[in-house]
């Protein structure tokens, strides 16, 4: 390939544009994803995405902004998970389950019944980086860095209520403030990183790359800036690959952090058994 | 009489059955050693739960005196082990206040290796929880409660699960703590290993069996009223030692007779 070809994307706007924007999303994904790893709640980017989804179709038909129903509808879902889980001996996992889906089922509903929608829902569905304008990059670009602001000065606060709630609680720290924050963070990261990851893979934007984190070092601190990295390789690396191979970027920055922890696994998984047997000899 | 820390009035405490914890009163003042004893499921962590704060009894009154500081070490089953978190990180964790930025400042490293060192755990903190043995792990987690000078300390089964010398090392640093003015409150269910060696005893079904001196608690009729099973205690050294293996005893009422408080000079 020459090397003509291969900074070719590079003069089109638009692939400037996905390519800023993608990155964006996936150092966001990868920072917010480290406290839904380690809280155990892996599929709640997936179930809240459904959720804001049908946030988005219900705005749509009361006739308020899409964009601010969904952020509110999302916020809610979070805090009720929230909520549940903590009143109640129900897993997390479950009051996910419950709770977004219905949120979906709503949307879902809705369409089925009013057909014929002005808005186009194709994009909050599969995602379209490529489609990005200055705006979403601004967009994303302020959420970041919110997100980034709330890390960094409540990190003792979330760490401590992430590690061991029961003891954060006794020593001062409101845990139901500090899951509140999260969730609002964490529906406002989805909200504004769906239109180009798409509800279908922004899961695995959360998850794969603070998992390759925990794969590389025992400490929050590395896990956290690690992950944030990763997120952000994830988005370049697979933005560029989905315009050299030809598919669709969302996939594409997926299967890149899939790839990455393939290869983490393979060789951490190799080292612990030479460790092992080097243990034995 | 010493300043009460935490003050207990008839407190009772239901999670989504029959009462865990019924008509307990009890307090801890500052400056004393109290072991909480009782069979599983008798109430002992909830107490300590309460005691923390973590817990609000659905009845009773719990009363918090002076500028108590409570510092709490859980069980160490509890513990995500996998959790990827430093010694250092889980000792610092807990100064939540007075410090916005996320990485410690010199004086409160200074202050983190001063805590470290005392508890043996000097040069270990870059390492995984995970890395350290029972006894160290235990010691993190105290660590994490003495650096936010906690007046008192609340221990869940500290010693459960470890050998008999880290569990002899464990109470040696418990008994160090406690000279120097910290008030412990922990639960065991190590009758001659730890709770013969403390202070002061509260036996626990539900409700306080007995409170007062390990000699003076530790008889077979108040453990048959706390286990329900009957055990000979025979004295070695000054100190009541407990054999196992006697008479199993159930109550056919489920009632509970009156508190046996037997502590020198009971409030």
């Amino acid at each position: 390939m020459s090397g003509g070809a291969l900074l070719e994307p590079f003069t089109f706007e638009f692939f400037r544009n996905g390519m800023v924007v993608a990155t964006i999303a996936g150092a966001l994904c990868g920072l917010i994803g480290v406290y839904v790893v380690l809280r155990g709640m892996s599929y709640i980017g997936h179930g809240l995405s459904h959720s804001i989804f049908g946030g988005a179709v219900a705005s749509s038909v009361i006739g308020i902004n899409v964009l601010a129903g969904a952020a509110v509808w999302g916020f809610a879902s979070a805090l009720m998970i929230n909520g549940v889980t903590r009143r109640r001996a129900i897993g997390g996992d479950a009051a996910i389950g419950v709770i977004t889906t219905a949120a979906f089922a709503v949307g879902v509903a809705l369409i089925s019944v009013r057909r014929g929608f002005s808005q186009d829902f194709d994009a909050l569905l599969f995602g379209n980086v490529l489609g990005v304008e200055r705006s979403d990059i601004v967009v994303v670009a302020l959420v970041a860095v919110g997100a980034a602001v709330v890390v960094f000065l409540g990190y003792r606060q979330l760490l401590f209520t992430t590690f061991d709630p029961e003891v954060a609680e006794t020593s001062g720290v409101s845990t139901a403030r500090v899951d509140a924050l999260f969730s609002l963070v964490l529906a406002m990261s989805i909200i504004a990183t769906m239109r180009i990851l798409g509800v279908t893979l922004i899961a695995a934007t959360l998850v794969l790359p603070p998992v390759v984190a925990r794969m590389l070092t025992n400490s929050f601190s590395r896990m956290l800036l690690l992950s944030t990295g990763i997120g952000a390789f994830c988005g370049l690396v697979g933005m560029y690959a989905s315009y050299q191979l030809d598919i669709a970027s969302g996939a594409s920055i997926v299967l890149t952090g899939a790839v990455l922890f393939v290869g983490v696994f393979t060789v951490t998984g190799t080292q612990a058994r030479r460790r092992l047997g080097h243990a034995h000899l | 009489m010493n300043q009460a820390l935490v003050a207990l009035e008839r407190v009772t405490h239901a999670y989504s059955g029959p009462p865990v914890l019924e008509g307990v009163t009890m307090r801890v003042d500052a400056g004393e050693f109290v072991g909480i004893v009782g069979p599983s499921g008798s109430g002992k962590s909830t107490l300590l739960r309460v005691l923390a704060g973590s817990l609000t009894p659905v009845a009773g009154t719990v009363t918090r005196t002076g500028p108590s500081r409570i510092g709490y070490v859980p069980q160490v089953e509890t513990v995500n082990w996998d959790f990827p978190v430093t010694v250092s990180e889980v000792v610092t964790m807990s100064r939540t206040s007075g410090r916005w930025l996320p990485w410690s400042s010199k004086a409160e490293q200074a202050e983190v290796a001063t805590v470290l060192d005392r508890l043996g755990l000097g040069g270990l903190g870059r390492r995984h929880i995970r890395e350290l043995s029972g006894g160290q792990q235990q010691r993190v987690f105290i660590a994490r409660a003495l650096l936010r000078q906690a007046s008192l300390l609340l221990l869940d089964e500290p010693t459960s699960g470890v050998d008999v010398r880290t569990r002899h090392d464990v109470l040696h640093l418990l008994d160090d703590l406690n000279a120097d003015g910290l008030a412990i409150v922990l639960t065991t269910h190590d009758l001659n290993g730890i709770a013969a060696h403390l202070p002061r005893l509260v036996c626990l079904n539900r409700e306080v069996i007995a409170d007062g001196a390990p000699r003076a608690v530790i008889t077979p009729d108040v453990l048959e009223r706390t286990y329900g099973a009957r055990m000979e205690v025979i004295e070695h050294a000054g100190m009541p030692v407990v054999f196992e293996g006697g008479r199993h005893h159930e109550d056919a009422t489920g009632t509970v007779a009156p508190v046996i408080d037997i502590r020198e000079g009971a409030r």
